[in-house]
């Protein structure tokens, strides 16, 4: 049976990969998030899922304003990097994992989250700065990834409990399939950033770091934190925030904490990165 | 039913309700277009030509052609989508976010290596903390 034994968070700030695509990860800027890796890059050799559970949001990429999927899965052999208006980045095309991802639309559909189901879709940074993040430079990446994308662009978002659900739900469709299949989830996005307006450059050490204990720790207790919260303390793009509990709702109950990574700044973001294991 | 007066009691952000989706529906769908060389080539031959083959306003076409980014949000623009704009410019994301804080570049750079903006006196309009 497949098995969801690892959960990792990270933002999925653009520039983090442009400067990975330009070479400057050694710069004095940009060595600390790239060595904030380092302990997950040697963890994962050792630990290498099948297939990565890959929650992100696109940034007006694949859906433009012409078509909003609240939540929606990628169901596709092949994911390419999107052209966001400086080229694609050039990184190894994503290969899905469609057996896995039709199970889980099935799975997810039956048990009344409806999520739409991607057969044809270009990925922006939002899922391939983690991977690079993670896994580095690569002629091919070493797994296979199923999208989920969310809607945290057009306002409202789905709910934060919404997610939580989904993410348990997320969890009872992998064991429920019957290949014996290493799965990990992430949730990417975050943390606290504003990236419009006279506000710009927002970071709230403390909403963050609060953040953290409870999404290890209480995470029923985020359950029912609203939109407003997150939007008036994390800024109005730390909403994505909502993304992480949906790979929390994935892990079960109690998790161990393995690695907790927190940097400011990367570009306009606070950097936040988790690597957790359900416990027992 | 939701109350969406809370969101603007939020000081200096917009948050993409459906009514600016709604008025910024082809400024945004402009920006996608950026995403096909082609298009920004003949965007950036001739930015006024190739505006006006949208059904944009000229508030919106100014505000792309000023490149002022907090114009493109009161006109119903979101910032990933703008985000396209300013990319095929060859701008970052702190360049443009800076660029709508009145900050220099430079002070803007400063702040966000000294830990960001504070979130003290930003979190509500009416309540002033």
């Amino acid at each position: 049976m497949a098995r969801i034994t690892a959960g990792l968070t990270t933002s999925h700030i653009p520039a983090v990969g442009a400067a990975f695509d330009l070479g400057k990860t050694e710069t004095d800027y940009w060595r600390p998030v790239f060595e904030g890796y380092d302990w997950t890059k040697q963890w994962i050799r050792q630990n290498l899922p099948d297939v990565v559970v890959l929650v992100y949001n696109d940034h007006a990429s694949a859906f433009s304003l012409e078509l909003i999927p609240t939540f929606a899965i990628g169901c596709a052999d092949q994911f390419p990097p999107a052209d966001e208006g400086y080229g694609p980045r050039p990184v190894p095309v994503v290969e899905g994992h469609a057996d896995l991802a039709w199970h889980l639309a099935q799975e997810l559909i039956l048990d009344e989250f409806d999520i739409t189901i991607i057969n044809k879709m270009e990925v922006d940074h939002g899922l391939t700065v983690p991977m690079s993040l993670v896994f580095g430079k690569v002629d091919a990446w070493p797994v296979r990834v199923i999208p989920i994308p969310v809607n945290v662009v057009q306002y409202p978002p789905p709910t934060g409990n919404r997610c939580y659900l989904l993410g348990q739900a997320i969890r009872r469709a992998v064991e429920a399939f019957p290949e014996d299949l290493n799965v990990h989830v992430w949730g990417t996005g975050g943390m606290s950033h504003q990236l419009q307006g006279p506000r710009a450059g927002l970071i709230n050490r403390e909403f963050d770091m609060d953040f953290l204990d409870r999404l290890i720790h209480d995470p029923e207790s985020l359950r029912s934190m609203p939109h407003l919260r997150y939007l008036r303390e994390a800024g109005s793009e730390g909403i994505e925030l909502v993304m992480w509990l949906i790979m929390r709702g994935a892990m079960g109950g109690a998790v161990k904490e393995l690695r907790r990574f927190y940097h400011v700044p990367a570009s306009n973001t606070a950097l936040g990165h988790l690597v957790i294991e359900p416990a027992g | 039913m939701a109350d969406l007066s809370e969101l603007d009691d939020i000081p200096g952000t917009t948050v993409f309700t459906a009514q600016r989706s709604r008025k910024g529906y082809w400024l945004n769908q402009f920006c996608m277009s950026l995403m096909k060389a082609d298009n920004r080539d003949r965007f950036h031959a001739d930015e006024r030509a190739y505006l006006d083959e949208w059904p944009l306003s000229e508030a919106q076409k100014q505000a792309v052609l000023t490149r002022d980014y907090n114009a493109a949000i009161a006109e119903g623009g979101n910032i990933y989508f703008l985000a396209k704009l300013f990319a095929s410019d060859g701008k970052s994301f702190q360049d443009a976010a800076g660029s709508m804080t009145g900050m220099t570049p430079e002070a803007y750079a400063q702040m966000m290596l000294d830990g960001g903006r504070s979130i003290e006196g930003w979190r509500s309009k009416k309540e002033g903390r």
